[in-house]
């Protein structure tokens, strides 16, 4: 009988006995205040960017980062939604935890839309809210709001901090848990009297080690085995992979796993440039707007093998049609993932940089030219049909596809694409073309307009050592355009492209195929943005034609500094193939006279 | 036995499986939660099922043998696939330590209950004496106004009291949450106590200023 099974674990290599911490000798014995504690911590984790915004009740806090300023960087948004969005793509593409520090009140709950999508994106967050002074607290004081309740469902874990001293031990646990195991976002709500607590500081001592916590479990060979049998004997074994190779940070495991099988595989939005997109092994995107070939042959292959992916809606259709005759092979570290939307034939539950060797290790070297080639007949029925009109178009107005196949001319695959929600979000992330891992930043789990603009800026911070390019629509562009401010002030280098379509694009999209053309409230008008960037110090263009689309994207990408071009593209385009809600992934079609 | 392991039976999290009742069907689940002992807890596991709309028909939770570890008992009406993916979401949370599911006949379960009757009419009625001594009730508190009888059983038993006492001028009525010992709970006392002494908890901080508000300064 299984009994406290978390109690039962020896010690992993990650959760050691925890007086097995390391002390840092900053600052010990000496006294110090919760707010430079909390700095402390942040210095300590590495953090040297942080995004906020300050305001009353995180007030002590940011008089202590005044004298912080040689050892962290603030950026200043303009909305405490852009701070998040902004930490999450930090965190994207450098790989590491991004901090947001906002006030209490209407501060923290500007935070809550970017908790959702840290959360369902398992993207590693430390977001340090402000509260009111302990004695305050269920008085209804000024911009008093119950922060930890509202972001319970959204968090990884939440806290509440009343007294200095606990300040250290939490914040090294916040850091703990949201980069380790399944990465997520957590909140540490700190009282105002807290912040401004004087008390005998010992130092920092980073946490490895939580009793009720098992980031991840030790592998389980005889699961590795099983799943490796399946593979060694499949004819037709398709491989399906998520973030969960990116966040593993097990990019190149995955791809000698692959190379090694001779295996297939495809990403889902979240995991695409875990691998180049040109890898030969490759045979492109899963889901609703993907490809016709990894779409219709997950109903063909006989082995269906799940890396770091949670099967999503979006990326599976209708359940009851969804890979019926496959044994399935689902790799994934957190446990509650197996099992949930589609049952595994085995489950392997671990790290995929542990098991994905030990898989590897297991498997026959092999090929499967005739399987792979139907991969390669079906991209060849979606090219005629989707790809060249789209890349290639023969009418007048330009195509969001050609400005995305442009593009990869000009930056030959090495940038940072984010993107925002929409049509354009999924053209692009149909046609860039990646070379590198984390260059997707896009929000694929809870699809949140207005997530590009801000999470752009912080991937600018995140790997300054890429071109950042945010590909974003007419109408989410308007839905945090606020931030064109933070570039204005701090300068980071985005390179913003709006694809504008004159429309709610997607939604109009929806509405043409499944509501009878009744365009109801997607005809959204625009600003001037090129001049709305003017109104920021920001340069931009607006063109419209074809033939200075390449010198345009060439300006915007030369240009020192920040830079918005505005393409006008097709009013009434439409993205193909498609799953149809409701329909098996079998069903995908290539046209909406298909439909 | 050191892993959660995933074969195709749902029953891996259970102690001794599934048992009793088609795997389709809804039915009566308990849920036996050992959790650290922290506040803001309960809501995170409490929204885990209102999130999913599932109404809890029974929710206990009390300090365990080990003051730092709780133990929750919830019941609920469910399908087993959807109670032992709810269980993987529980433990998931990082404060949990462990969650089992059971069918009500791999466990041992009860419900206390208190009934406040009218002291003259139980002195009058032979006959009520007779009936509360069958239904094993026992006097907790014996006042010259009333009287408070408790009883525990399983909700019939407590019903049935409930029905008997009624035209004697039941004054009032109170049940607890089910409680529950899992039948097939080998070593659960002693891994406990062992988990406890390896490393132990930590303490609860709660807030300590809640009643200085007139002392302290703020803005
Ligand atoms: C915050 C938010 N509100 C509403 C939606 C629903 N939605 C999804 S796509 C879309 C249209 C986006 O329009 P636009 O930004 O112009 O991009 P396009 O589809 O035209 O490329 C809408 C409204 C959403 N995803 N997020
Ligand atoms: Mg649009």
């Amino acid at each position: 009988m299984e009994i406290l099974e978390k109690i039962k674990q020896p010690a992993t290599s990650e959760s050691k006995n925890p007086s097995a911490s390391i002390p840092t000798n900053s600052g010990e014995g000496r006294e110090v205040s919760g707010s430079e504690a909390v700095l402390d911590a942040c210095v300590q984790e590495g953090v040297y960017t942080i995004f906020g915004y300050p305001g009353g009740a995180i007030m002590p806090i940011y008089d202590a980062l005044y004298d912080y300023k040689e050892k962290l960087q603030h950026i200043l948004v303009r909305h405490e939604q852009g701070a998040i969005h902004a930490a999450q793509g930090f965190a994207r593409a450098s790989g590491k935890t991004g901090v947001v520090f906002a006030t209490s009140g209407p501060g923290a709950t500007n935070l809550v839309t970017g908790l959702a999508d840290a959360m369902i994106d398992s993207t590693p967050l430390v977001c340090i809210t402000g509260q009111v002074f302990a004695h305050l607290l269920g008085t209804d004081a000024f911009q008093e709001t119950d922060v930890i309740n509202i972001t319970t469902p959204v968090t990884k874990w939440n806290y509440q901090v009343t007294d200095a001293t606990e300040i250290p031990a939490v914040l090294a646990k916040a850091f703990y848990i949201a980069g380790s195991g399944r990465p997520g976002p957590v909140l540490i709500d700190i009282t105002k009297n807290a912040q401004l607590q004087k008390f005998q500081y010992e130092g920092y001592k980073k946490c490895d080690h939580i009793r009720s916590y098992r980031p991840k479990p030790i592998v389980r060979k005889e699961y590795i085995e099983e799943a490796a049998k399946l593979i060694n004997e499949a004819e037709r074994p398709f491989v399906i992979f998520g973030q969960g190779v990116i966040l593993g940070k097990a990019e190149n495991e995955f791809k000698q796993f692959i190379e090694k099988g001779g295996l297939p595989a495809a990403w889902t939005i979240m995991g695409m440039s875990a691998i180049p997109t040109d890898h030969p092994l490759g045979v492109g995107m899963l889901g609703m707007h993907g490809n016709y070939g990894p779409n219709v042959l997950t109903n063909e292959c006989d082995v269906l093998i799940a890396i770091g992916m949670r099967f999503d809606d979006r990326v599976t259709g209708r359940l009851d049609k969804y890979a019926k005759q496959a044994k399935i092979i689902h790799l994934d570290i957190d446990p509650a993932e197996i099992d949930k939307n589609v049952k595994a034939t085995v489950g392997v539950w671990g790290d995929c940089k542990e098991t994905l060797p030990l898989l590897t290790e297991l498997l026959q070297q092999k090929v499967y030219p005739t399987w792979l080639q139907k991969f390669h007949d079906f991209m060849a029925k979606e090219t005629e049909k989707c790809i060249q009109p789209e890349l290639n178009p023969t009418g007048d107005t330009l195509t969001m596809g050609e400005v995305i196949k442009t593009l990869n001319e000009l930056t030959n695959g090495d940038a940072i694409i984010v993107t925002d929600v929409g049509q354009h979000q999924m053209v692009a992330c149909r046609y860039a073309k990646m070379n590198h891992s984390k260059s997707n930043i896009t929000s694929g789990g809870l699809g949140t307009m207005g997530y590009a603009l801000p999470a752009a800026i912080g991937a600018a911070y995140g790997d300054p050592s890429r071109t950042t390019v945010a590909i974003i629509g007419d109408g989410g562009f308007q839905m945090t355009l606020q931030e064109l401010g933070t570039i204005m002030q701090f300068k980071p280098n985005v390179k913003i492209l709006i694809l504008n379509n004159q429309f709610l694009g997607m939604v109009r999209q929806w509405q043409q195929l499944f509501h009878e053309k009744r365009y109801s409230f997607v005809d959204i008008t625009s600003p001037d943005f090129v001049a709305v960037a003017k109104g920021y110090y920001i340069d931009g263009q607006r063109v419209s034609e074809r033939d200075k689309l390449k010198y345009a994207l060439q300006t915007m990408l030369n240009h020192d500094g920040s830079y918005l071009l505005e393409v006008m593209v097709g009013k009434e385009n439409n993205v193909f193939p498609m799953v149809p809600q409701g329909r098996g992934v079998a069903e995908c079609v290539l046209s909406k006279e298909e439909i | 036995m050191n892993t959660l392991q995933f074969n195709h039976t749902a029953a891996q999290l259970s102690p001794s499986g599934g048992g009793g009742g088609g795997l389709n069907g809804r039915k009566e689940f308990t849920i036996t939660v050992y959790t650290e002992n922290q506040v803001g807890l309960l809501n995170r596991i409490a929204i885990i099922f209102s999130k999913r709309k599932i109404n809890i028909d029974s929710l206990n939770t009390s300090p365990s043998e080990v003051d730092s570890v709780h133990r929750f008992t919830i019941v609920i009406n469910e399908t087993e696939e959807v109670v032992r993916k709810l269980c993987r979401q529980i433990e998931k949370q990082v404060e949990v330590l462990k969650a089992y599911y059971n069918t009500n006949d791999e466990i041992i379960w009860q419900e206390m209950a208190m009934y406040k009757v009218p002291t003259d009419v139980i002195a009058e009625h032979v006959k009520v004496e007779r009936l509360l001594s069958q239904h094993g009730a026992k006097a907790v508190v014996i006042r010259k106004d009333y009287t408070v009888f408790e009883v525990a059983g399983q909700r019939e038993e407590t019903d049935n009291l409930i029905k008997v006492l009624e035209p004697y001028g039941l004054i009032e009525f109170v049940r607890s949450a089910r409680i529950a010992i899992i039948k097939s709970s080998d070593g659960f006392h002693n891994k406990l106590k062992e988990f406890e002494y390896k490393e132990p908890g930590e303490v609860v901080i709660e807030n300590e200023y809640l009643s200085e508000n007139e002392k302290v300064f703020s803005m």
